[in-house]
């Protein structure tokens, strides 16, 4: 039993963070050149390795269509995204979609308005396909544990930051951080994000390994830390108080993008459903 | 990263299943429930005798000197055969563990392997009625009066102490020292002249935990652990322990306790869509803790200091372990009323459910948890 990430792995957990500090959004060139694309499809690399940059990407919030380029992992060089609950997200920034069908289109369609504006959410307008490579469980499999990552990353932010914030600011002559009611509702969130990141972990592992259980852990690492990002989101927005609700501070955006991937690819009840209809059985 | 057993793992988890099937007693008391059987003492010596009870204790003290994995992988086998624990509780959980840190050679020497024998059994002597979250306040006085100490005073709500040999007792040593310095730890026979004990009566109608009344109680001085003044040292080993070495004893009561609630409801068939959500919650939060003990002991094995984030296994367990015991009276519905249960379970969950209220206060309520990982784990600023 062993559950930590290679040195290796840390290693590129530290290149990403401090590249993506500086980089938050970076061109797929970029990521090109830094050696992260197609690495699903290259063999020296495991769904675990991907899992790294996936969370960091979290962290920072990225706006492109990397992550699902990885996971839809079609052969050539189209960048990709995914046609998710009937929206495409990062539509104009790609060139082909894959759909559950596992056909794959070209990316015309109209892009929508949408509460999280860094999701380049679109809609596709019919246009020729042609079949995609793999099936859609694998890639529901690894889309589904994406997003777990990315939550974590996100609840993460959300969460130092408060921590940050409740240490510096006073009221009443004294740090917020001081009060149990701020103090607790952090402590929730700490303990939410690092069960929820232990599940992530759980469910990146399994994709890796395609492992018997890699169901269950896919659906309860994407339900648990989607969830614990909104409620992270959520505690830190209140311990911030009035400049936590403007749209100059970053937490809204963190905010929208958790309340996306809540729902992204179904609510938690559904996982949930599934999960319930798989040990009840 | 691989979750799987090693081969060495996997071989130990044989040996430990197989173990567990020959040994396990007939009649032995259903886990969970808290009276103490013959079945149960019988039980525990033989985990004592082959070496699980005190598995990652060092053999010089009669433990096995194994890795804290084997430690895990045990307790999950205990659960998955729901087999019931070391009746030793106090004993294996903090009385052993601080006299291995504080103790005199001749204390190891005369209490450790007792300990995993259950030949003796300990309390823990700590809490007080005005000293309770705030141990520090201790006002039972330990009175060093040269050839022995003198004990009198009173503690409350100590577990086991009906049935212990031995006490860890915390007190005040030194009533003009500053708060901190004040304090001193002894172990105290339970059969000595002088101490009494009143079983108290539980929510659950059970009396599981005692008042114990010291009164003139002689403790030669080879009882004292650490230095006079050093007892609150002492006792933060002590309660180290006791929430858990990394949580791994608590996520295997929980693993129980999800088994029995899925049982349950396909024996009830529910099919309630709510129900069904609220069933699949708790084993993703079994998941959660378990993963989560994982990541803690790959750390400690890795760096020889647990994980952070497991410093909140016992506020998540104690909290899982709440909802979990309702939500099964709830699928239960009106037979939850009936305390053998109306033909479900013996009243388990019934018993269970009122329990658990004493998770979140026993060990440090969750109010005093969240207080230390706010200040230890986060780095937030005092509360005081
Ligand atoms: C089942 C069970 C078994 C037990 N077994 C033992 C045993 O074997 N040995 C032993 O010594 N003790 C034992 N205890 C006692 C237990 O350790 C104490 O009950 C516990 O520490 C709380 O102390 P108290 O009961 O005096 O409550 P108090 O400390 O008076 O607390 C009352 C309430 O105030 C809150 N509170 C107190 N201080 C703060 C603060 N600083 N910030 C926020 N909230 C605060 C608490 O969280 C609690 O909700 C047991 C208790 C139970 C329920």
């Amino acid at each position: 039993m062993d559950f930590s990430f290679s040195p290796e792995q840390e290693d590129l957990r530290r290149e990403a963070r401090a590249f993506l500090e500086a980089n938050p959004s970076p061109s797929m060139e970029q990521l090109t050149e830094l050696g992260w694309v197609g690495i699903l499809r290259s063999g020296d690399f495991s769904f675990l390795d991907a899992a790294v940059i996936f969370e960091e990407l979290g962290r920072v919030l990225y706006d492109g269509p990397y992550v699902l380029n990885e996971v839809a992992a079609q052969p050539g060089d189209d960048v990709w995204s995914i046609e998710i609950d009937g929206f495409v997200p990062h539509l104009e920034k790609v060139t082909r979609v894959l759909t559950a069908d596992m056909q794959g289109t070209g990316a015309a369609g109209e892009t929508v308005a949408t509460v999280d504006e860094s999701l380049g959410l679109g809609r596709l307008s019919a246009n020729g396909t042609e079949p995609a490579e793999g099936t859609w469980e694998d890639v529901r499999r690894r889309l589904l544990a994406a997003l777990a990552l990315e939550a974590v990353g996100i609840g993460s932010r959300a969460t130092e930051m408060a921590l940050a914030y409740a240490g510096g600011r006073e009221q009443f002559g004294r740090k917020i951080g001081s009060y149990q009611a701020i103090a607790h509702s952090l402590v929730d969130a700490y303990v939410a994000v690092e069960l929820s990141r232990s599940l992530a972990y759980w469910a990146a592992w399994s994709v890796a390994e395609q492992d018997e259980q890699v169901d269950l852990a896919v659906a309860a690492a994407k339900s648990q830390a989607a969830e614990a990002a909104v409620l992270a989101c959520e505690k830190s927005i209140q311990a911030h108080g009035g400049i936590g609700f403007t749209w100059e501070h970053p937490l809204h955006r963190y905010y929208k993008r958790a309340l996306w991937l809540e729902g992204a690819l179904g609510y938690g009840r559904e996982h949930r459903a599934q999960i319930a209809d798989s040990l009840l059985s | 990263m691989d979750l799987r057993d090693t081969p060495e793992e996997a071989a130990f988890r044989q040996e430990v299943r197989e173990f567990i099937g020959q040994n396990l007693p007939d009649g032995s008391a259903r886990r969970g429930a808290r009276r103490f059987e013959d079945a149960d003492r019988e039980w525990s010596r033989r985990l004592g005798a082959a070496g699980y009870a005190g598995l990652t204790w060092p053999k010089e003290y009669g433990g096995a000197g194994a890795p804290y994995s084997h430690q895990a992988i045990f307790l999950e086998e205990l659960a998955r055969a729901e087999a019931p624990s070391h009746l030793g509780v106090i004993g294996l959980g903090m009385a052993g563990p601080t006299i291995m840190a504080w103790g005199t050679p001749e204390q190891k020497e005369r209490y450790l392997s007792k300990i995993l024998m259950a030949d003796e059994i300990w309390c823990q002597g700590f809490s007080e009625p005005d000293a309770g979250s705030d141990l520090a306040a201790s006002r039972t006085r330990i009175e060093d009066k040269g050839d022995h100490f003198l004990v009198n005073g009173q503690k409350v709500w100590s577990s086991f102490a009906h049935i212990a040999d031995f006490c860890i007792l915390v007190g005040l040593g030194d009533p003009d020292a500053p708060r901190y310095k004040n304090l001193t730890y002894v172990i105290v026979d339970m059969h000595a002249p002088g101490v009494e004990v009143r079983p108290l009566v539980q929510i659950t109608g059970q009396p599981e935990f005692n008042e114990i009344f010291f009164t003139d109680v002689k403790v030669p001085k080879e009882n004292l652990l650490g230095q006079v003044g050093e007892g609150w040292q002492v006792a933060m080993t002590t309660l180290l322990h006791e929430r858990g070495t990394l949580g791994f004893a608590l996520a295997a009561t929980l693993d129980v306790a999800v088994r029995k609630l899925l049982a349950l409801a396909k024996e009830r068939n529910v099919t309630d869509p709510i129900l069904r959500d609220r069933v699949a919650r708790e084993w993703v939060e079994l998941q959660a803790l378990k993963y989560t003990n994982y990541r803690s002991l790959t750390t400690l094995t890795k760096t020889g200091i647990p994980g952070p984030e497991g410093s909140a296994s016992k506020l998540v367990w104690s909290e899982n372990n709440q909802r979990l015991t309702k939500l099964a009276l709830e699928i239960l519905g009106s037979h939850a009323h009936l305390s053998d249960g109306g033909g479900y379970a013996d009243g388990y969950w019934q018993d269970q459910q009122l329990r658990s209220r004493g998770n979140t206060i026993e060990a440090g309520t969750s109010e005093i948890l969240r207080n230390i990982v706010a200040e230890r784990v986060l780095g937030l600023p005092r509360s005081r």
